[in-house]
């Protein structure tokens, strides 16, 4: 039990060390569904500001209850189940499309004294639970005994499965770079290095390695989550919605938390690897020990996972869909060299030093 | 192949370079896109905002009074037999005290669920007794509900001037002519 680094803000101190565990699982726990309402309705508001519309504006203030009312919809839908189905794997999947992303909540490091697991292999693991994604989509489109489904699970699997590669190679830079697969040490090498002694070091800065990684990462989490431009899993012009076509109620709304989730967790990863998780400038350092810092830089870094859950929402109002092989030359022929050409400058970087930022 | 008379080659530029690297497009878009977060919204915010109706307008079918309300249905049916859906349905009655006019609908009832808003019993009624009017908001619970009676269609329609005073004049010229009745063609 005490093999818990007992990192916690020193006004709790007293706490035992389990006891702060179980308050951090709490709390991480209410943030994958907050998150989640809070990113459909911010979807349809921008979507609609980039359209010149409004968006959801009726439902309580600035219309942040839509998610509220979207959910009551489903919970009353009625729940159909499609007579060709195999019944079994059709429930189970949407239960495994969601855990995953769910799960890797708890891999994150949201301040350095706010995180539910700090795992020495925090990376590997947190990569080995959000691809069993994968077999939810997989198994829905198959259980679901449609070919539009069954196309869109079979698109999703190859799709996923090609950029998993990139975006580990990706992520491997950083593990160069900081000698770490703990996302909390991670994060402390960012903080505490300097780029010619003043820029933090946060990957993305370290040119080129790092900031190429970061291109090929959000490219590839972006396919990775099945988001526009690459969401060709659902590709509604041609496969009308993919392997949830034949989804309806909750089990449709699961999936689609499963989805959000897994963008949150992505946009959460590219923080914390490659733009300094926590820390901004030395404002982490504020308050050292208090749980004013702790909140400072769960603030930081949830500023930051906004910023990119942004991103992702004002990319996919702005491309089209890619073309499936246009999608599956990019991956292979293009990132994958890329990636590993990237790798091999980052490993040269490291050993002859960066920008006067070696550790 | 090209130097056809009547054709033209047209040179496909080529992709530079960064063209190729496809990014600086996708930032393009993207500085399009944002700015259009910051553009001035044109959503109508509907029941609180309206369309301000153009004249030539076709909403719900009403029956509409003279100055002086009085019931310009004669119920000669026409618009009952035009209707292209048979969404009017008249029965006509006998109108009591007689004078110009011999029939009044009893009954006048437009189903709104099956009205086109063609504007055909607008344009056949003789007695100009039937207009389109700017009503589009057209709800109900039931199929009852959206049969409109003559109550509901006379609400709707309310009074119109009319600019013929046609039975005025009618009633003029008969007397002018030492006919009793103006209404109608004239009887020998
Ligand atoms: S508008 Fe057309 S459809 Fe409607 S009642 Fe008149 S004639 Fe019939
Ligand atoms: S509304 Fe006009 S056309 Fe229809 S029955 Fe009355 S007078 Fe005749």
């Amino acid at each position: 039990m005490t093999t818990w680094p007992s990192w916690q803000p020193e006004v709790l101190s007293f706490l035992p060390a389990w006891l702060w565990k179980v308050i951090c699982i709490f709390l991480v726990l209410q943030m994958p569904p907050i998150l989640v309402s809070l990113l459909v309705w911010a979807e349809r508001r921008v979507s609609a500001w980039i359209q010149d519309r409004v968006g959801p504006n009726r439902v309580g203030p600035f219309g942040l209850l839509q998610s509220v009312a979207d959910l009551v919809k489903f919970v009353f839908k009625e729940d159909v189940v499609p007579g060709q189905v195999n019944r079994v794997l059709y429930s189970v999947a949407p239960a495994l499309a969601m855990v995953p992303g769910l799960v890797t909540f708890s891999l994150l490091p949201f301040a350095e004294r706010f995180m539910v697991s700090d795992l020495d292999s925090g990376l590997l693991m947190l990569f080995a639970i959000s691809s069993l994604a994968v077999y939810g989509i997989q198994i829905g489109g198959w259980a679901s005994n449609s070919k539009y489904a069954l196309i869109g699970g079979v698109r999703a699997s190859a799709q996923i499965i090609s950029y998993e590669l990139t975006l580990g190679l990706a992520a491997a830079v950083v593990v160069l770079f900081t000698g770490s697969l703990n996302l909390a040490e991670m994060v402390r090498w960012q903080s505490e290095t300097r780029i010619l002694g003043l820029l933090p070091a946060w990957t993305i800065f370290v040119f080129p390695g790092g900031t190429v990684a970061f291109v090929i990462f959000i490219t590839s989490a972006f396919a990775e989550t099945n988001r526009l431009p690459f969401d060709m899993p659902e590709a509604e012009s041609e496969l009308a919605a993919g392997y949830h076509v034949e989804y309806s109620s909750m089990k449709f709304a699961l999936f689609f938390l499963g989805e959000y989730a897994a963008m949150i967790v992505m946009s959460g990863l590219m923080t914390t690897l490659f733009l300094g998780g926590w820390s901004l400038f030395g404002l982490e350092r504020v308050m050292e020990g208090t749980i004013w810092q702790t909140l400072i830089q769960t603030g930081i870094w949830w500023a930051k996972t906004l910023f990119f859950l942004f991103v992702f929402i004002w990319i996919r109002w702005t491309l089209p869909r890619f073309r499936y092989d246009q999608l599956m030359r990019l991956g292979w022929k293009v990132f994958l060299p890329l990636s590993l050409a990237n790798l091999l400058v980052a490993a040269w970087m490291r050993t002859w030093g960066m920008w006067g930022a070696s550790a | 192949m090209s130097d056809r008379p009547g054709y033209r080659t047209v040179e496909r530029p080529a992709l530079t370079l960064a063209d190729r690297l496809v990014f600086p497009a996708i930032l393009k878009g993207m500085a399009i896109t944002a700015s259009h977060i910051f553009e001035k919204k044109v959503t109508m915010q509907y029941p609180e905002e309206k369309w301000t109706l153009p004249e030539y307008y076709r909403g719900v079918p009403s029956l509409v009074m003279d100055d002086e309300n009085r019931e310009k249905c004669v119920a000669c049916s026409l618009c009952e037999f035009v209707c292209p859906p048979r969404a009017i349905t008249i029965v006509p009655e006998e109108r009591p005290g007689g004078g110009r006019e011999e029939k009044q609908p009893a009954v006048f009832d437009i189903d709104m669920l099956r009205c086109i808003f063609c504007g055909y019993c607008e344009e056949v009624c003789p007695e100009e007794a039937i207009f389109m009017s700017k009503e589009y908001e057209v709800v109900g619970r039931s199929r009852e509900e959206m049969v409109f009676h003559k109550d509901r269609l006379y609400e709707i329609g309310g009074v119109r001037k009319d600019p013929h005073r046609k039975w005025k004049n009618a009633d003029d010229e008969a007397r002018a002519q030492g006919r009793g009745h103006g209404h109608g063609p004239a009887q020998v």
